[in-house]
This record gives structure tokens, sequence and C-alpha cells, in this order.
């Protein structure tokens, strides 16, 4: 068997060979928990819980989504850095998720990451040579005089200059650090490229640089991106689709200007609405949200949304309860979920076993503060009280089950499917889309670039 | 707009200074390394009014974190603020105090919240402890009245069951609530100018804009003068009322929020509000600057952004320009907006407004002396 070389064509994995615009990536209820090293509680973190999207030859797919969503894990499952424990990702006939021997060696040749931070992704000790150089020598790729002659071209491609080969990292400024990453990345002509928020760490105008680069690589190489990020921006003007993710779930997926227009989901759109516009007469209707997303170790039962959304389907029967009652039973709920997560140190545990005070004696002062001046009907009344003398023994957890049953919807019991929203083969995961409720649009501020 | 009596006061002369609540002048921060004195900050001028927010944007390197470090009197050795350097805050000169004298103006005026709260959180103390102990080194509160009034402030920046939460350590707070934890600490001392040096960088942006929120409430509620510190124009311009562009140590544009936007004058600033992806939607390709932002590690003789500048021409290299008002057809008062390019004074000749440059630039007393730099 000859060794890939520079006359190499094929990528060794038949699947990877499709033409621009087919699917080359197909993922499909793809999960990557992580085993918790606590000894209490044990509750893996499900940072990928169950996505499935395809990925098209020749295309940028963006991911967004905030810290913790689980985009970055997603990626690195992609490229095989993690290990999946569920799901596949089809390529052709192949599953990366269960590849192995050479199979997996050309898989690892063919979809190559582009980290965040250049600083720390880089070896200071090695020069800029030997680091874009290394992967060619760990595949044992051509000869000597190829690899060489194969770097200088690399780093004159990434817009380096042939003296940069002998310097060291640290030497150069971040946005030539990230080019070295890029040349480093590209080495063994991979045919899919991971980019996990590749410009996040750099100035605006040195931003701009790398990104037209990407670009640029991009349409010469006919390279496959996924494209990871939290700037909105940024992914609005480098991809073709955009996967929009929340606590280990694609909640909306679709081609970017249709999404940007015309965000279906209400993550996509809250999230939109978020991002300060760079223009000091934009009028800001924001969707705030309220509190922060909950554990990807314990996330909800129903929507992964469903703690934090501002146009949540109320339960049968209470729709014509005003909204300052219905946000204080939300509040009273997601404070008892916090409880919940919170530790308690061996010195308090010590304490409520003796029936000493402890802070957490004071969920009354809670119910007390939230409800005092509210007038509520007996069908909030009753399950209120009936969780507060749950919750008073210092176990939240059959208080919050009590409050979902009587006063859970749709939307905390099932998670929602996704469901087509325009013409456009863009899907959104919504209970909201069902014809029984009325469209997250008809509900909520209006958001997106089309008004 | 007022005279033009005085050199320094050439191109900022918007206000009386001492209507502003802070007036910074020809602040100047070096820091000294065993090669070279770096001139973090040189040479800047600015003020804040009573209730308004300047913002204070650039990219890494341009000086404005140690801007805000100088103010706060946190600039140490082997760093220092050059002689002529003048912060004046509510009439008093900051420059030269005792650590002892600036600790109660930390303490009563001016309050700062950093990128990362926990820099300013100690781990090993409960929340409310150190709320409560900056309450009573700056209020003289103690015990229980103290602790209501701890959590009274955590309520006041949206920690939720903030009676149970104020026995919490720092670790135990999400970044969000970190930082408001952090801006509660700030309220403690109640001040009347608060510097936020990129308080929502590091945050999430649906988190990001509960603290926008927070702060506009808070400004609203105590009347706070703001000096923002951030790189991201989104930011800028839904909190800021004045903007100044730092680019080098230097500011290099200062105008009203709206003027800036619309009718940025500096070429450095029109190249970064260029480079935002989200002001080119549609674009093929992203609009850059070419080059690198320096390190600014000598008096400047020349413009500093000229080996990045489009519009630059020879002079460029060879005079300092110093900011000079920008007049516009639209704007309505045009002294508020100042930059620092010899492309300025548009009305003037290209000749006459390098010369104008070159003798606001030389020393007092010293005359002309690079008259003859733009010629060549
Ligand atoms: S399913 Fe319910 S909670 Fe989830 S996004 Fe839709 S409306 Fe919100
Ligand atoms: S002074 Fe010259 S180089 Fe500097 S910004 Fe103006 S035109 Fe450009």
């Amino acid at each position: 068997m000859s060794r890939p070389g520079p006359e190499r064509t094929a990528t060794g994995l038949a699947g990877l060979d499709c033409d621009p615009g087919e699917t080359l990536l197909s993922v499909r209820d793809l999960r990557t928990y992580y085993e918790s090293g606590d000894l209490i509680g044990g509750q893996p973190v499900k940072a990928v819980d169950g996505v499935s999207f395809d990925v098209k030859k020749g295309e940028t797919l963006g991911i967004v989504g905030e810290s913790g969503c689980g985009k970055t894990t997603l990626g690195r499952t992609l490229v095989r850095l993690e290990a999946a424990t569920g799901g596949e990702v089809r390529v052709g006939d192949d599953d990366v998720t269960q590849l192995s021997g050479e199979d997996l060696q050309a898989w690892r040749r063919n979809a190559q990451v582009v980290f965040q931070d250049p600083e720390s992704s880089l070896n200071d000790r090695m020069t800029v040579g030997e680091i874009v150089r290394e992967p060619l020598d760990v595949h044992d790729w051509g000869t000597p005089a190829e690899r060489r002659a194969r770097v200088r071209s690399l780093l004159e491609k990434v817009g380096l200059q042939e003296e940069h080969y002998y310097r060291y990292p640290h030497q150069f400024s971040g946005g030539q650090r990230q080019r070295v990453g890029i040349a480093r990345a590209l080495a063994l002509e991979p045919e899919f490229v991971v980019l996990d928020e590749p410009v996040s760490a750099l100035d605006v105008s040195v931003q701009a640089q790398i990104l037209n680069l990407l670009m640029d690589l991009q349409e010469e190489l006919g390279l496959t991106y996924l494209f990871i990020a939290h700037d909105l921006s940024v992914v609005e003007h480098i991809c073709d689709r955009v996967a929009v993710m929340y606590l280990g779930n694609v909640m909306e997926l679709g081609p970017t200007e249709e999404l940007f227009e015309d965000p279906a989901n209400p993550y996509t759109r809250a999230l939109l609405s978020a991002v300060p516009e760079p223009d000091p007469t934009a009028e800001i209707d924001r969707m705030t949200l309220r509190g922060t997303p909950p554990s990807p170790r314990d996330p909800p039962q129903g929507c992964p949304f469903s703690t934090r959304c501002p146009v949540k389907i109320r339960p049968e029967g209470f729709e014509d309860v005003d909204d300052e009652t219905w946000e204080a039973i939300e509040v009273f709920r997601e404070t008892l979920r916090a409880r919940s997560r919170a530790e308690r140190s061996l010195s308090e545990q010590a304490r409520e076993f003796l029936g000493f005070e402890t802070r957490f004696a004071t969920v009354d002062e809670v119910v007390e503060e939230l409800f005092a001046d509210r007038e509520l009907p007996g069908s909030i009344r009753e399950p209120v009280d009936r969780a507060t003398d749950l919750a008073r023994d210092g176990d939240e957890a059959p208080a919050l089950d009590h409050l979902r049953e009587e006063l859970g919807s749709v939307c905390d019991h099932e998670p929602p499917a996704a469901h087509g929203v325009d013409a456009t083969a863009r899907e959104s995961r919504c209970h909201r889309h069902d014809d029984e409720y009325e469209e997250p649009a008809a509900v909520g501020p209006s958001v997106g670039d089309a008004e | 707009m007022v005279a033009d009596s005085s050199r320094s006061d050439a191109g900022t002369a918007a206000e009386p200074a001492d209507d502003r609540l802070l007036e910074v002048e020809n602040l100047q921060t070096v820091f000294h390394t065993e090669r070279e004195t770096i001139r973090a900050v040189d040479g800047i001028s600015f003020g804040i009014a009573e209730g308004e927010t300047l913002g204070l944007v650039g990219e890494s390197g341009s000086g404005k974190s140690v801007t805000a470090r100088s103010i706060m009197g946190l600039v140490d050795s082997p760093g220092e603020l050059l002689p002529d350097s003048s912060i004046r805050f509510d009439g008093r000169e900051l420059t030269g105090l005792s650590e002892t004298q600036y600790e109660s103006v930390r303490g009563g005026g001016v309050a700062m919240v950093f990128q990362d709260p926990l820099s300013t959180l100690n781990p090993v103390y409960t929340v409310g402890n150190q709320i409560e102990e900056a309450l009573s080194l700056h209020r003289g509160l103690s015990g229980l009245e103290a602790t209501e009034k701890a959590i009274e402030l955590l309520e006041d920046v949206g920690i939720p069951d903030a009676a149970r939460r104020v026995s919490e350590y720092p670790h135990e707070f999400s970044g969000g609530m970190r930082q408001r934890a952090v801006i509660a600490m700030a309220l403690a001392c109640d001040p009347d100018l608060l510097i936020c040096d990129e308080p929502t960088t590091a945050l999430d942006v649906t988190i990001q804009a509960q603290i926008l929120e927070l702060l506009a409430d808070l400004q609203e509620e105590h009347g706070l003068s703001i000096l923002f510190i951030t790189h991201d124009m989104g930011v800028i311009a839904e909190v800021c009322d004045r903007v100044a562009v730092m680019y080098a140590g230097e500011v290099v544009e200062q105008a009203p929020v709206v003027e800036l936007f619309e009718n940025p004058r500096h070429p450095y600033t029109r190249g970064l509000l260029r480079s935002i992806p989200s002001t080119q939607r549609g674009a093929d390709r992203l609009e850059t600057i070419e080059g690198e932002v320096p390190t600014p590690n000598a008096p400047a003789t020349d413009c500093r952004f000229a080996p990045r500048c489009p519009e630059a021409f020879d002079a460029c290299r060879e005079v300092h320009p110093e900011p000079v008002p920008v007049a516009t057809e639209t704007a309505d008062a045009d002294a508020d907006h100042t930059a620092a390019c010899l492309l300025y004074p548009e009305d003037e000749t290209r000749e006459q407004a390098v010369d104008r440059h070159a003798i606001e630039d030389a020393p007092p007393g010293a005359g002309a002396v690079d008259s003859g730099g733009e010629s060549r």
C-alpha cells in the first residue's frame, strides 16, 4: 500500500469522496454524556443530548449557542476527540463513532479542528514550521523534502511568510497564531474542518482578516466547515446554514438568511433579540430571559427551554391568570430548582439534622414574598401550599414534582418534536408549532432582520 | 465653541472643565520594562458629566483598561503616571494622592466593575461577608443591619432568593450572578462614578442583556455616571451617550454616540465600524484593517495609525496629529466631535491642517519646530 503523498486524491473513506452539495455527514440522535466525578448524585452530564442534522459537502454549517449548550462537545465528538455515548455519525456507509484501525486513521486525517485559543493550542517549544509539519510526520505523509515544501506552501496559503518557518508562536500576534493553527489543520488536506470559535479571541479588525481567509480557503480547497461560535453576527456572515443549540439539543436548524430574518423558535428569538446592534438609533425591544440555563446534569423533563421560555404555553384552565402571578409561579419553581442544586455543607447538614435553623429553612419567606400581595385562585393556592409544605423539610424534589404535575403544561411534560416551519427545510423544536397553539412570533415581541 | 487659548484644550474644549464630574487631562501612564518604556496611555483627555455614560472603545493594547486603572489609582510599579497627567474627580485632583487617600476615593466616589468578577470576589468568604465588609468600611454598618443591607443590595441587582444566597460562596454563583454580586459590592460604597471594564465580555449574550439592563436601571435610580470600557461596538451603541475611540494609547476620535456611528471621521473608527460583520450584511468579504495594533514604546512623532491607514499621506509619518474639531453639516454641536487626524479640519487646505497639528503638538515655547515636516 502506498502511503499518502502529494499525488493522493482519494480520501481513504468512500463516503468522503461525495460531490459538492451531497450529504457528507449524517448525524443521528447523537449523544455525548460525561460521567460526573461526583460521589453523591452521580448523574451524567448530558452535554449533547440527542441531536440530528446533515452536513453537506462544501457548506459551512454554523453551531451557535451559549456556554454549556454542548456545541464544543458536539464538534469534538464529530472528530472523535470525544467518544459518543449514543447515536451515529454516518459518512457514506461508515459510522464515525464506530471506526477503528485504518478507517479511523483516514477519518482523523480528514476531520481537523481549529481551536479558539491560538495561545494555548500551539506548542510554544516548537517552531511554526515544526507545528505545521507535525501532522504530516505523524501520518507519515510523503518524503521529508515533500513535507518541507508542503509546509512552505501552507504558510503562504494562510498569509504568512517563508521566514516565519523558524519563529516561535510567542513571537506572533493572536491573528498570526490563528493563521498557524489553520495551516496546521489543513496540512493533511482534510475534507471537514471543525472551527471551534476560531475568531472569538481576536480583535474585530483582525477577526475580519481571519474570516476572509477561511472563506477563501474554503472556496479554493472545497472544504466543509462546522463553524462553532457564540457570536451571532459572525455566524450570520459566514454560514450557509445554522443550528441553534440549547442544553444539548438543537432547537432550530435552517438556512442562515431565513433563520436570522424570521427566527421561529422561542430560544432563537430570545438569543437574537439579546444581541446589541451596532446602531445607536436601533430600538431595543428585547425578550430578556430570566435566570440561567439549567444544569445539563439535570435537564427539564419537557422542553429544554421550558424553565426560561418567555412564551411558554400555559396549562389548560390557567390561560386567564394574570401575567405577574404566573411569572411568580415560574420564579417559585426556579427558586426551588436553584435550591435543590445548591450544595449543603457538612456543617449545614449537621445543623439541619440537629434541628437548628439553617439558611434553607426560609421557603416560607420566599412564598411570602412572591405571593403575599396576590389573590390566588384555589387551583393555584393549593399546589403552592402543598409544595411549600414539601419543601419545608429541605427536600425540593417532591415539591417541584408536585408543581409540575399540577401547574405544568405540555412544555413541562413532553419534549417538543421538530416541526418544519417554512419551505426551506427549516425545522424548530417547539410545541407552539402545533396547530392548537399560537406561533411563538404571535405571542412575543418581533425579532429578526425582517422588520 | 469655547476659546482656542490653551494648547491642551484645543480639541476637547466642549464644556468648562469644572462642570463635569470626572475630568481627565493629558493622562500619560507608562510601564517601564528592561528594554523599553511602554506608553500604554499617551496623553489622553476626556470628561464625564453627571449621569452621563462615556464609552471607551478600542482593541486590545489600545490602553483602555490602563486608563480605568489609572483613574482608580491601581497603577503600580513598574507603571507610573507621568507628571503632567491630571485626573480630577468632583473637583479634587487624584494624581499624587497617597494610597490611604485613594482608599477613600475608591470607597466613596468611584467604584469599578471588572471583566472577571472572580478577581474582585474572595473565594474563601461568602458573598454576604464581602458586601458587609464594604458596608462597614464605607457606611459604618455592622451586624444585622449590614446583613439586611447586603440582602437588599443583592435584591437590587436582581439576585433571586437573596436571603439565602447572601450566605453562599462565589463559586456557588453562576457567571452572571457573580457579576451582579460585584455590582452590588460596588453599590455598597454608594458611588457617583462607576467604571465598568468589559463587564459583560465574559458573559453569554442573554446574560449580557440582563446585566446591561441592570446597569441602565441602576444608573437611572442612583444618577450614576458611567465610564464603560468595551471592544464591542454593539454594546457601545446601546449604553453610551458619548464615545471615545482609543488606538495605541491615544484617543483618536470623540463624539456623541449617534454622531460617531453615523458620521465617523477618523479612518481608524471607520475601519473599525466596517470590520464588524453585522454592519456589512450581504457583503461577501469583510472589509479589514490590514496589519496589527502597534505597541507604543516611544513618544509619538507621527500618526500611530499610519502603517495601517488607507488614507495615509507623507506628512502622517512626520507629524503627530492632535484632536481637532471636525465640522459636519448634520451635527449641531461640532465642538463635541473631535478627531486626531491630519485630514482635519476639512475646511483648511491640507498644508494648513498639517501645520496646525504640527504647531499644537510642539512643546510650549518651542515654536513650530516640526513645521517643515509636511512639506516633503
Ligand atoms: S416548547 Fe414550550 S417552553 Fe419550549 S420553546 Fe416552545 S413554547 Fe417555549
Ligand atoms: S493622520 Fe494620516 S495616517 Fe493618521 S489617520 Fe489621518 S490620514 Fe490616516
